[in-house]
């Protein structure tokens, strides 16, 4: 933490301090040394804070008011959209901030994935991150099961007998977690249940998340390593705090966009029919920010096998810092990882959409050469590119490319070429 | 601000993504379009047609489909039909409902008061499937949010009723519709030129009863529509002030050091 010590003014905080050192974290927490050349990309770490905080407390509020029930869960959703005072706004800020908050973190992995962030001495903090990521998946689909219409159901149904696949045991196992022999008021109970409780592990592992960021501080849009505090850092209170308001901002009003104007795009309209086992909806999609792995599970035409695609996509994200061989963090200067990062950005959208399309024909081909590629990407291209790629000089502060003054001539060219692409 | 260009575009293609999502589903006819008065950003209900809307479902739908998540209270609120709360007192006393059990521990039947949830059509989601051929009748309260086009869906199912393509084989009960999924709907067409009288003299056309209709479905489906458009708008206000300020103070901070922002 903070090199330098710190001592209250005052007499009463400097007796409390020294039982519990809260104002000793609180200094760290403002003096924190931030790089200073962080781009907007940086900004999402905040903005995804807030949409965790926001998801408890209007979920919170609306626990309040939903009946966790097979026969009443429906009716009481819709109890909160019509006589709960505010109840819509409450429950289209939750639904769309789940939304929102999957945005906010697509938008942050990838960030890290450009800049080189999941790389020493920081890959407990990706690793965290991943668990994180993990564990909002499965809130989320906790989540949109509880109003208990027909996608949640369904839903429901196609993802827990996935369990089934499991040999031996896959069939105890799913039911298992059904508490029965079919999704029903058991299911839902317990998944309203662990709804309520995953939240509030994910905001442990955030705390983790942060304090393993503060052990070496930020990377940086240039990846290399800086002096803490420096000519090339600033505190985080106020620079970075005022930056990540603005974003916030900005963030806040396309979810109030959202929410006010069109607050079931992003959702299904099957939902809003009344979960019922003897009628199977015509297309079983789940919320958009899992159609990729439901994409990957698809592709692959043995059950068992889907399951492993799947969970294993998860995986090689989660061993990444050891796939990725090249010790140069950040894309401006891997010329070649560049153009293959687009390429996996854009393969993860082609995921996206053909998950959403019905698994035949021409899509089911794409979806399988799109998954073979994903793979490809973390189990052959990083190895290999990192032992091969002839990457460009890197700077040795952030000051001294800004500034110019380099006698190295490769480094005053690539000098221009940063300006523009961070 | 280059950066806002990218996250724009990025912001496009994910909801684009998001979208397309919605031609999912088989190949299906174009719906009609309407241009409804509450679509737009201020967008708020057309009172009368709302008041119409009702006349024609509880004299032509509620014979079928329960709204069983509406209160009659709910007609006399705001941003709704607003009907004054005298004339949906009359409206709810037209119905009978069950209620007890009374001192003697009997179950007795009195007239529907404003606190009492629209009357159904059948006691039970059995009866309503018996009673339909098979088929049953869905409840409307939230109709136009479950489907998939939502009030140009309804509005053009409504107005889609023909004669079947030639070669088409129909059972007894089915009929052909060129907006249903699949195109059989198991209800028969249940509009016709004058079926109701409109109490405000506007004549009543199948294709004004089915705007009406689905007007009022709209609402019961999203019955703080207006106050959702209300605030949104005061929202986006405060947000784009609130920026500005954080936008300007930001470069004010960022301008004690030589980086930019």
């Amino acid at each position: 933490m903070s090199d330098h010590e710190y001592t209250p003014k005052s007499k009463v905080g400097k007796w409390f301090n020294d039982r519990l050192p809260l104002l000793t974290l609180a200094n760290h927490l403002t003096d924190y040394p931030t790089p200073k050349n962080l781009n907007y990309w940086w900004t999402f770490g905040g903005i995804l804070t807030f949409c965790l905080i926001t998801q408890i407390i209007t979920g919170i509020v609306l626990g309040m008011h939903y009946v966790a029930h097979a026969d009443l869960a429906f009716e009481s959703v819709e109890h909160i959209m019509r006589d709960v005072n505010y109840g819509w706004l409450i429950r289209y800020v939750h639904a769309n901030g789940a939304s929102m908050f999957f945005l906010a973190v697509y938008i942050h992995i990838f960030r890290s994935l450009y800049y080189g962030s999941y790389k020493s001495p920081r890959e407990v903090i990706w690793i965290i991150g991943m668990l994180i990521y993990f564990l909002m998946m499965a809130t989320a689909f906790m989540g949109y099961v509880l109003p208990w219409g027909q996608m949640s159901f369904w839903g429901a149904t196609v993802i827990t007998n996935l369990f089934s696949a499991i040999p031996l045991v896959g069939e105890s196992i799913t039911n298992w977690l059904w508490g029965g022999y079919s999704v029903d008021n058991p299911t839902l109970t317990r998944f309203f249940s662990l709804h309520y409780l995953f939240p509030f592990l994910i905001l442990g592992l955030v705390v983790l998340h942060i304090w393993a960021l503060h052990v070496p501080g930020n990377n940086n849009p240039i990846g290399i390593d800086i002096k803490k505090p420096s000519k090339d850092t600033v505190p985080f209170h106020p620079y970075i705090v005022i930056k990540d308001a603005f974003a916030l901002l900005i963030f806040l009003l396309i979810f109030a966009f959202f929410v006010f104007f069109s607050p079931n795009i992003l959702g299904h309209a099957d939902n809003y029919i009344e979960a019922n086992p003897l009628v199977t909806p015509a297309h079983i999609v789940p919320e958009w920010y899992l159609l990729p792995f439901y994409a990957i599970l698809r592709s692959v035409p043995d059950k068992l096998l889907g399951v492993i695609a799947m969970f294993a996509a998860i995986f090689v994200l989660v061993i990444l810092p050891w796939l990725d061989t090249s010790k140069v963090r950040s894309t401006v200067f891997r010329p070649i990882y560049k153009q293959f990062y687009w390429f996996l950005v854009a393969d993860v959208l082609i995921l996206g959409y053909v998950g959403a399309m019905p698994a035949e024909g021409l899509y089911l081909l794409i979806a399988r050469v799109a998954t073979a590629y994903y793979f490809a990407h973390f189990l052959i291209i990083l190895p290999f590119l990192g032992m091969k790629e002839k990457t460009i000089p890197l700077p040795l502060s952030i000051t001294e490319p800004v500034l110019g003054g380099s006698t190295d001539m490769a480094m005053a060219r690539n000098n221009s070429d940063f300006k523009d692409k961070l | 601000m280059k950066i806002f260009l990218k996250l724009t575009f990025l912001f496009v293609i994910i909801s684009s993504l998001i979208l397309s999502r919605a031609n999912a589903a088989g190949e299906q006819q174009e719906l009609l379009k309407v241009d409804w008065s509450f679509k737009s950003f201020f967008g708020k209900f057309d009172r009368a047609s709302l008041q119409r809307g009702y006349q024609v479902y509880t004299e032509v739908c509620a014979s079928c489909h329960s709204l069983k998540h509406l209160s009659y209270r709910n007609l006399a609120e705001k941003g709704g039909p607003e009907f004054t709360e005298l004339e949906a007192k009359a409206i709810a006393s037209n119905f009978e409902v069950t209620d007890g059990p009374n001192s003697d521990g009997e179950m007795f039947e009195r007239p529907a008061k404003l606190s009492d949830k629209f009357v159904m059509p059948y006691a039970n989601v059995q009866e309503a499937i018996a009673a339909n051929g098979g088929a049953y009748p869905p409840d409307m309260s939230v109709l136009v949010k479950a489907r998939k086009g939502g009030a140009n869906y309804i509005y053009s199912v409504l107005m889609g009723y023909d004669e079947p393509p030639a070669g088409m084989e129909l059972d007894d009960g089915v009929y052909y519709n060129k907006y249903m999924y699949g195109n059989k709907i198991k209800m028969s067409s249940p509009l016709d030129d004058d079926i109701v009288e409109y109490a405000d003299g506007t004549k009543a056309t199948v294709d004004q009863m089915a705007k009406d209709v689905t007007t009022f479905l709209q609402w019961t489906a999203e019955p703080h529509l207006e106050s959702r458009h209300k605030l949104g708008f005061r929202v986006i206000i405060y947000l784009s002030v609130l920026t500005i300020l954080v936008y300007f103070s930001m470069k004010k901070i960022w301008s004690r050091i030589e980086t930019k922002v």
